[in-house]
């Protein structure tokens, strides 16, 4: 069976060929205009409760938040939070330039690789592209510097997050990928594979009694970038 | 997967029996209503925004063709193939097809709905592929041999012995005497075991909760994680979708997003909410080389345009399923198709036949929990009552209901015979039972009789009653 006959199956059923023109352009219109609909008042707030309720929402779903005062605070931060977890101190890290940019060898005990993660690596470091506070979610768009794997295969995910960066609603953090994100095949703005991540990985599948750490991170934590003066109360 | 709907009674009958079934089940069931109530309450929009879903969903119904078509179009600008199919067979063979082009041995499965439909799994062994279920309750389910009971938690009809079990009879080269010590245990196992089926497989398929017109990606929604190491680990991606999956911009997927996940689990969010769209771009470290989505009707189209259309909405979070006496009483296998409670009890004869299924819309009590609940406001109780007509109008139902509905009809449009009728029964029963207050046997009647008392009338109808206190000027 084709396009067309399956299109067609549908026309029939819906008692009608297919649209005229002057219909298709009120569609079109909605399309290009993506209007929104409600959105919850529960992120309507200044900006410090807005970055409040994005750390209330992330402790809420399991995961946990570290504020740092700015990017050079970063890799003390990671080595304490892997110290106190009992964990290696070797990560895979993303490409990212802000990443890329931190001065690692700050904690020279830290040992580093960058790139996309292996089944091997124990923690990732993510660059995260926006949080939403309205659900404690991070937006993680794969792309070249930001790779997928990062988000899925470490037993630790660390997401490196700037304050500024932190959206009230979730169709304010679309918006930011709307205006910022050019991919390079369509010409639009969405890239190959959007993530968005509200704590660490669980299961209640068995019992329905919920289990953190089934087939992706067992702890999700983030790095919060305090670089945004207005957000911080 | 074969249906066996036609066989409800029995299956209901033996589900009623299964100590280890009503086990779970009675482990389960305040567990699901009290989540969903307490993330409602966090949402004082809910409500709204359940009209609002409903109201996204016939829009795009409306539209089905364009959507899809656009769809399809900014999908293929992605580097994505679309695969548009009418029946479960073709679907089948475009899914092999590709397989068998790139060599695929093993294949890991996201959890999907559509893919029972399809029996894909079958299908793929017969022709010497390995499918690997990845989703925790899936993959146990894969191991027993036996179908998903509930379109969410497809194992939740198991307990903890169970997983137990079958783990030691399938994971042979472990220890036999290990020790679980706890849930996390279980857990623990699986999730090393799957581990290296995620690196090793070939191609991943998973189902799609969205597909979004306007940027032409595929969504999937998961707690565990697994739908998106099937899709990023392999080289190539299979997506299977049913046609009513589209929505038309990520603005409408925002608002059905925080339907679903409150109305399925009570959680705001979804763990992982995944929009994929196309193949791996220039540069990037991972992700698919190739992204394909089998687009499937299988059915579906029937339902545009009759009075069933408003099935195609259901974004299936199994609100319904949870709410429901019925399904809490019987479980999920005793529909005997992919979808059970009353979803099923809609979609199932829509897609497989009244002849087949219409059992299952005569499963139910009409409480009315399950459109109460459902976040796009599907009226199940007026579907499941339009098969129950269907199935009299087709002559499907058994002669003596029948003939019982026919004479109920007859009294029901005549008031004055209907009162005169019920009148004289009350007379008569209320004084042939008034030394107990309540029989244990009628003729006519051992449908309820043997499972419980009929309390005896007092003597009078509603209507003469309601007669006499309006006539005293109490109401």
């Amino acid at each position: 069976m084709s396009k067309d006959a399956v299109l067609g199956a549908i026309r029939r059923g819906l008692g009608r060929g297919a649209l005229p023109d002057h219909l298709t352009l009120g569609l079109r219109a909605r399309l290009e205009q993506h209007p929104r609909h409600l959105i919850p008042a529960r992120s309507r707030l200044p900006r410090p409760g807005q970055v409040a309720l994005f750390v209330a929402n992330v402790e809420k779903e399991y995961g946990s938040v570290v504020r740092v005062a700015g990017f050079d605070a970063v890799p003390a931060a990671i080595a304490s939070y892997l110290t106190a977890q009992s964990l290696p101190s070797c990560f895979v890290l993303a490409p990212h330039p802000e990443l890329q940019a931190i001065p690692w060898s700050a904690c020279p005990l830290l040992r580093i690789r960058t790139g996309r993660a292996e089944a091997t690596d124990l923690v990732s470091v993510q660059h995260g592209f926006a949080g939403v506070a309205e659900t404690g979610t991070l937006m993680l768009p794969g792309t070249p510097d930001r790779p997928t794997t990062l988000n899925l295969l470490a037993d630790t995910a660390i997401v490196v997050l700037r304050a500024s960066r932190i959206a009230g609603a979730l169709e304010d953090a679309w918006d930011r990928l709307r205006a910022e994100h050019q991919d390079r095949v369509t010409g639009g703005f969405m890239p190959r594979n959007v993530m968005l991540v509200t704590g660490p990985s669980r299961s209640a599948d068995i019992e329905s009694t919920l289990e953190l750490g089934a087939h992706g991170p067992r702890r999700l934590h983030v790095v919060l970038v305090d670089d945004d003066p207005a957000a911080i109360g | 997967m074969r249906a066996t709907s036609l066989a409800f009674k029995e299956n209901a009958a033996q589900a009623l029996g299964d100590a280890r079934l009503q086990k779970a089940l009675v482990f389960t069931r305040p567990a699901f209503p009290s989540r969903r109530a307490a993330a409602v309450a966090q949402l004082p929009e809910f409500e709204r925004l359940r009209e609002i879903g409903r109201d996204i969903k016939d829009h795009t119904l409306a539209n089905l063709d364009f959507y899809l078509e656009t769809w399809a179009a900014n999908a293929e600008r992605a580097g994505g193939q679309v695969h548009w199919c009418g029946t479960a067979d073709e679907a089948r063979a475009a899914v092999l097809a590709i397989c068998q082009r790139v060599g695929a041995r093993t294949v890991t499965k996201g959890k999907s709905m559509i893919s029972e439909e399809l029996e894909i799994n079958e299908h793929l062994e017969r022709h010497g592929i390995t499918p690997v279920e990845t989703d925790l309750g899936e993959y146990i389910l894969q191991l027993r041999r036996e179908p998903p009971s509930h379109i969410i938690a497809p194992a939740f009809h198991l307990n903890r012995e169970d997983w137990e079990e079958s783990f030691r009879a399938s994971h042979t080269d472990l220890p036999a005497d290990r020790v679980f010590a706890d849930r996390r245990a279980i857990l623990a196992e699986a999730r090393a075991r799957l581990r290296a089926r995620f690196l090793a497989a070939d191609v991943g398929i998973t189902g799609a909760n969205f597909l979004i017109a306007e940027t032409g990606s595929s969504v999937i929604v998961t707690n565990e994680g697994n739908g998106d190491l099937t899709q990023t680990l392999p080289r190539v991606h299979i997506v299977l979708a049913s046609i009513e999956k589209v929505v038309p911009t990520l603005e409408d997927a925002c608002t059905l997003l925080r339907l679903l996940a409150r109305s399925a689990t009570g959680q705001d969010m979804a763990v992982y909410n995944t929009f994929s769209t196309g193949t791996r771009r220039p540069g990037e470290l991972d992700g698919p080389d190739e992204y394909h989505v089998v687009l499937i009707d299988n059915g579906r189209s029937n339902l545009l345009g009759s009075e069933f259309q408003p099935m195609l909405r259901c974004i299936r979070c199994a609100a319904c399923l949870n709410h429901c006496p019925v399904y809490f009483t019987v479980g999920g296998h005793a529909y005997g198709w992919v979808y059970p409670g009353p979803m099923g009890a809609v979609l199932t004869p829509s897609l497989i036949g009244v002849d087949q299924a219409g059992h299952l819309p005569n499963a139910s009590t009409f409480c009315g929990k399950c459109e109460a609940v459902c976040p796009v406001k599907i009226p199940l109780p007026d579907l499941m009552r339009h098969w129950r007509e269907r199935e009299f109008e087709r002559r499907l139902t058994p002669p003596a209901a029948r003939a019982g509905l026919r004479i109920w009809a007859w009294l029901a449009r005549r008031p004055a015979a209907y009162r005169l009728v019920t009148r004289a029964v009350a007379w008569g029963l209320g004084r042939l039972g008034r030394r107990r207050g309540r029989f244990s046997s009628l003729p006519f009647a051992a449908g309820w009789t043997s499972g419980r008392d009929l309390p005896a009338p007092e003597g009078d109808t509603f209507f003469a009653r309601y007669a006499r206190e309006r006539r005293a000027g109490r109401i």
